[in-house]
Order: structure tokens, then C-alpha cells, then sequence
């Protein structure tokens, strides 16, 4: 008798086929087949600005290193920049938090403007400016202290004590970063203990300690081995929902892999920028195209 | 913006990887082009050594869709190809599906040939095989001569061609019909001779999906599905 039974309610089940075939319809994107959606053009102008660069010039000395260069980064998107060696991509990307003001020789024409405003003004708080644009560098540079320390190290510079809001920022950053898993049990070893991916993990951990708006990724994973680099871009994917960042690699693939727009820049020039499956499947620029297939210009 | 090469690389091994699967394609085009050739003619003269030759020869054409096939894999895994060099290999990868399917066609009319040499010729539609057959065969040369040259205005005269060869397809479906009305006799040998021509039309459309390839190309932009005038437009438009 039971066997009947169940057999009458597959059957049944079988014969309703319309609960399958027609998906619930939250709303009108929804209707939309999501292989259409996935092959929406993206475009800058329809994205949010956050920062906006203003005819730049940046001379070294005598030497000029970006040339009238107008761009926007848009917000909570990933935007790359790539280009040969000396191309400018990290001057351009230093100019974002002002790095630049610690070299003597370094002189700047233009504007950069952040929400509007231009954070080259007089007024401008260059630390705070700093807080809201953090950065990470190339080679992981934890502190010589503890994993713990590493991360509360900003918070602690801006005047908090409370144990209890320390701990908290702590465990949410390393969580942020991917890493929390890996060093809940060792909070208080040295940051020299754990491996390179995982020390550049930490400094992204330390960097969105502070909560900036915008996190600076000068060659993030050029010195770690493939599989802590896969781990940094997912960082990157999982990040850009709350950041805005901007990224130089000179690793093509992994422009095309994390980025949403990617810039090309030669000899100090902003060359083309547009969305990254674009400037990769069907680039404007012959330099591009050059630059990108791997052949002398 | 416009490809003329896939040369130039710093890697000269690029090069050569690159070279070879264009050699290779165009290689294989010429298989397929002979062997539509050949099944035409077969047909046309009844010969049947002709028309086996050609069903044996499918194979060939098979065979070099695998090894391009693999090839092009070789070259996504190795060396992740961008820009036009992706675009390049990736519409080398349809084109081998269209010329395999056009190789099937021809063995398709190649069988036709067989079986009307055992019924006894057909007594009529020779005439619209041998027309089409020559429309459908300059289509697939200039499409693969569009690809060698990366021509684009021959690209597009070939998408321009495939209408006419539809039209007279339909043309040509409509006298078979009144031949079999005619002499119902005949209708089993008008039958082999629709379906050869409904083979031909097929390679037609191949081409033309040839032609759209080297389109893509050329301007990085699927043309598939869109209709002449959107293409003879698109290419113009942004020139």
C-alpha cells in the first residue's frame, strides 16, 4: 500500500511541471534570463564617483611622470591599473593618499578630487586623509609585534583603550581579511610567524582596522605563491562590497580576474580606461592591444 | 580597432602557435571546399567512384576538427590569450564546427549521388543543383579567403550572398514540387535531389556563419543573428 502511495506521489509531483518551469518573480531584474544580465555592458558613467582626477601633472624634479591625466575611480568598484614598468601606475596610485608628499623632488599640477573635494588643498588633513585611504604595498610589512597588535595598532593611534571595542575590531577585521580562521588561536604570536600570504592578509586586516573608504593595492600578491595570491583576489571580490579600491598589478590575468575597470597607462600617459572585459576581449587603443597580447609596439 | 595580423609578439613561439592554427584552418577549409566540389560534380555526372571517394573523405575533415580543436585548447591553456589573439582563437574554434558540419553536408549529397546511381538518374533538377552548387561554393571560398586576408567587405558579401541562395533554394523547393506532381514516378529520385539541395543550402549558411566570424574578428563584435543591413551598418558605423 505504501509502495502505491508514493509511487501516485511522484507521479503527481511529475504532473507539475509548472512549479518548476516558472520561477518566482521578485522583481523586474529577476525576469530578465541572467545570462543577459551577466552580459550587461558596464560602464563608467553609470557608476558612482569617488574619486576624480583632474588634468595631473606630476614632475620628479625636471621629469615628468603622469601628463594631463583625467580619470574617475568609481565607488566600491575594483579599478586596475596596468602598463609597463615606469609607466606611472604607482606614482598615479600614491597620489591618492598623498605618498607622494614624502618625496622632496615631487611637484604636482591638478586636481584630485574625493566626494568633491580635492584633497590636495591647503586645508586637507593629511593624516586623515591617510585614515580614509589606506594602503598596502607590495611586500608585507607587519609590525614586530604581536598578530593582535598588528591589527588594533590604528585604533590605539587614534586614542582607544576599551579592551572591548578592541577585540571586537580586531576579530572583525581579521574576519574581513580572510584570516581570522588561520590566527584565532595565536592572536598574541608575532606577525613574523605566519607566512607571507598570510602576512599580507594581516596588513589588509590592519588597513581596514581603521575603516577607510578607499584601500590602495600597489602589487599586492606579486611576491606570493599562487595560492595565497588566489586568496588575495578573493580578499579583493569579498572587499569591494564594502571599499572602494584601486589596484596595480603587473599581472595581466590578474587585472582581468578581479577588476571591474582597468586603466592602461604608458610613459606617464593615461592611454585607455574602460571596463575590463572590454579592454580585454576588444581593445580601442592599438598600445592597448599591443601592451595586452604581449607585442612590441 | 581593426586587426590586420596576429604577428609581432615578443614571444616568437606565440607566433608560430598562432600561425599554425590559422595555416591549419585554411587547410582545412580547402578539404571542405574539395569535397563540396567533388559531391557537386559527382552528382552532376553520376559518378559513383567520385561520390564514395567523397563519403570516405569525411573523415579527413573530422579529424583535423580534433586536432585544431585540441590545438586551440593548447594555446587558451597555455597562454591565455587576449584581445584580437583571443578573439582569433576563439573564432577559429567555431569555424572548425562549421567546416566539420560542411563536410557532412558533402557526404550528405555524396549519398544522394550513390542512391540515384542505383535508382537510375533523376530526370530533372540538375540544372538547380549545378546553379546553387556554384553560388554555395564561391561562398565558401571567399569566406575562407576572408579569414586568410581578414577582408571584411568580402566577409560581408558573403552574408549578402547566403540571402540570395535561401531565395533561390525556395525557388528551386517549388519546381522539384511540380516535377513530382508531374510524374509521380519520378518523386523518390526528385526526393534525392531536394534533400542535396537542402545539404547545399545548409553550407551555405555555414559560410555565412564563416564570414560572421571573421567579422567578430576583425571588429570585436558578435554579428551573429543580426540582419544584414544592422551589419553592412555596424561595420561602416564604426570605421
Amino acid at each position: 500500500m505504501l509502495e502505491t502511495s508514493e509511487l501516485e506521489l511522484t507521479r503527481s509531483t511529475l504532473n507539475q511541471p509548472a512549479e518548476f518551469s516558472q520561477p518566482v518573480v521578485a522583481d523586474d531584474t529577476a525576469a530578465t534570463p541572467s545570462h543577459t544580465q551577466a552580459n550587461k555592458p558596464m560602464l563608467l558613467t553609470d557608476e558612482a564617483i569617488k574619486l576624480q582626477v583632474k588634468d595631473l601633472n606630476l614632475y620628479y624634479g625636471q621629469k615628468r611622470a603622469l601628463n594631463n591625466v583625467s580619470m574617475v575611480i568609481p565607488e566600491k568598484k575594483v579599478t586596475a591599473f596596468i602598463g609597463p614598468s615606469g609607466c606611472g601606475k604607482s606614482t598615479l596610485l600614491r597620489c591618492f593618499n598623498r605618498m607622494n608628499d614624502l618625496v622632496d623632488s615631487c611637484r604636482i599640477e591638478g586636481e584630485i578630487l574625493m566626494d568633491g573635494k580635492n584633497i590636495y588643498d591647503k586645508d586637507v588633513d593629511v593624516p586623515e586623509l591617510r585614515r580614509q585611504v589606506g594602503m598596502v604595498f607590495q611586500k608585507p610589512n607587519p609590525f614586530p609585534k604581536s598578530i593582535y597588535e598588528n591589527v588594533a595598532y590604528g585604533l590605539r593611534l587614534q586614542g582607544v583603550k576599551s579592551k572591548r571595542v578592541l577585540d571586537t575590531v580586531v576579530e572583525n577585521s581579521l574576519r574581513g581579511a580572510a584570516l581570522w580562521d588561520e590566527v584565532k588561536d595565536r592572536l598574541h604570536d608575532n606577525a613574523f610567524g605566519l607566512s607571507g600570504g598570510q602576512q599580507q592578509r594581516l596588513v589588509i586586516a590592519r588597513a581596514i582596522a581603521i575603516e577607510p573608504e578607499v584601500i590602495l593595492l600597489d602589487e599586492p600578491a606579486s611576491a606570493l605563491d599562487p595560492i595565497s595570491t588566489l586568496k588575495i583576489e578573493e580578499l579583493i571580490y569579498e572587499l569591494k562590497n564594502r571599499y572602494t579600491i584601486v589596484i596595480v598589478t603587473h599581472n595581466m590575468q590578474q587585472a582581468a580576474r578581479v577588476s571591474d575597470y582597468t586603466a592602461f597607462m604608458f610613459m606617464g600617459d593615461l592611454v585607455e580606461h574602460s571596463a575590463t572585459d572590454e579592454l580585454f576581449t576588444n581593445p580601442v587603443k592599438k598600445q592597448t592591444e599591443d601592451y595586452i597580447t604581449g607585442r612590441y609596439g | 580597432m581593426d586587426i590586420t595580423s596576429h604577428t609581432h609578439h615578443i614571444s616568437q613561439q606565440y607566433n608560430i602557435e598562432l600561425d599554425d592554427i590559422r595555416k591549419h584552418l585554411s587547410e582545412m577549409g580547402g578539404m571542405a571546399q574539395r569535397q563540396v566540389n567533388d559531391a557537386i560534380q559527382a552528382l552532376i555526372d553520376a559518378d559513383l567512384e567520385k561520390a564514395e571517394q567523397v563519403v570516405r573523405a569525411d573523415k579527413g575533415v573530422n579529424q583535423m576538427e580534433i586536432s585544431i580543436d585540441e590545438q586551440c585548447v593548447r594555446i587558451l591553456a597555455r597562454r591565455q590569450p587576449a584581445a584580437s589573439d583571443l578573439r582569433l582563437v576563439i573564432a577559429v574554434t567555431k569555424a572548425i564546427t562549421d567546416l566539420e558540419r560542411i563536410g557532412d553536408e558533402a557526404a550528405k549529397i555524396a549519398r544522394q549521388a550513390i542512391a540515384l546511381n542505383r535508382d537510375g538518374v533523376a530526370p530533372r533538377g540538375y540544372v538547380e543543383v549545378r546553379h546553387i552548387g556554384g553560388h554555395v561554393s564561391r561562398m565558401l571560398q571567399d569566406a575562407l579567403d576572408s579569414f586568410a586576408r581578414l577582408d571584411m567587405d568580402m566577409a560581408l558579401h558573403v552574408v549578402q550572398t547566403d540571402k540570395v541562395v535561401d531565395m533561390e533554394y525556395g525557388t528551386a523547393m517549388r519546381e522539384m514540387i511540380t516535377f513530382m506532381i508531374e510524374d509521380p514516378r519520378s518523386i523518390t529520385r526528385v526526393l534525392n535531389i531536394m534533400w542535396s539541395l537542402r545539404a547545399l543550402e545548409r553550407i551555405g549558411d555555414h559560410a555565412r556563419n564563416l564570414a560572421q566570424y571573421v567579422i567578430y574578428l576583425i571588429k570585436g563584435r558578435d554579428v551573429r543573428h543580426s540582419s544584414v543591413d544592422d551589419i553592412a551598418e555596424h561595420i561602416q558605423g564604426i570605421e
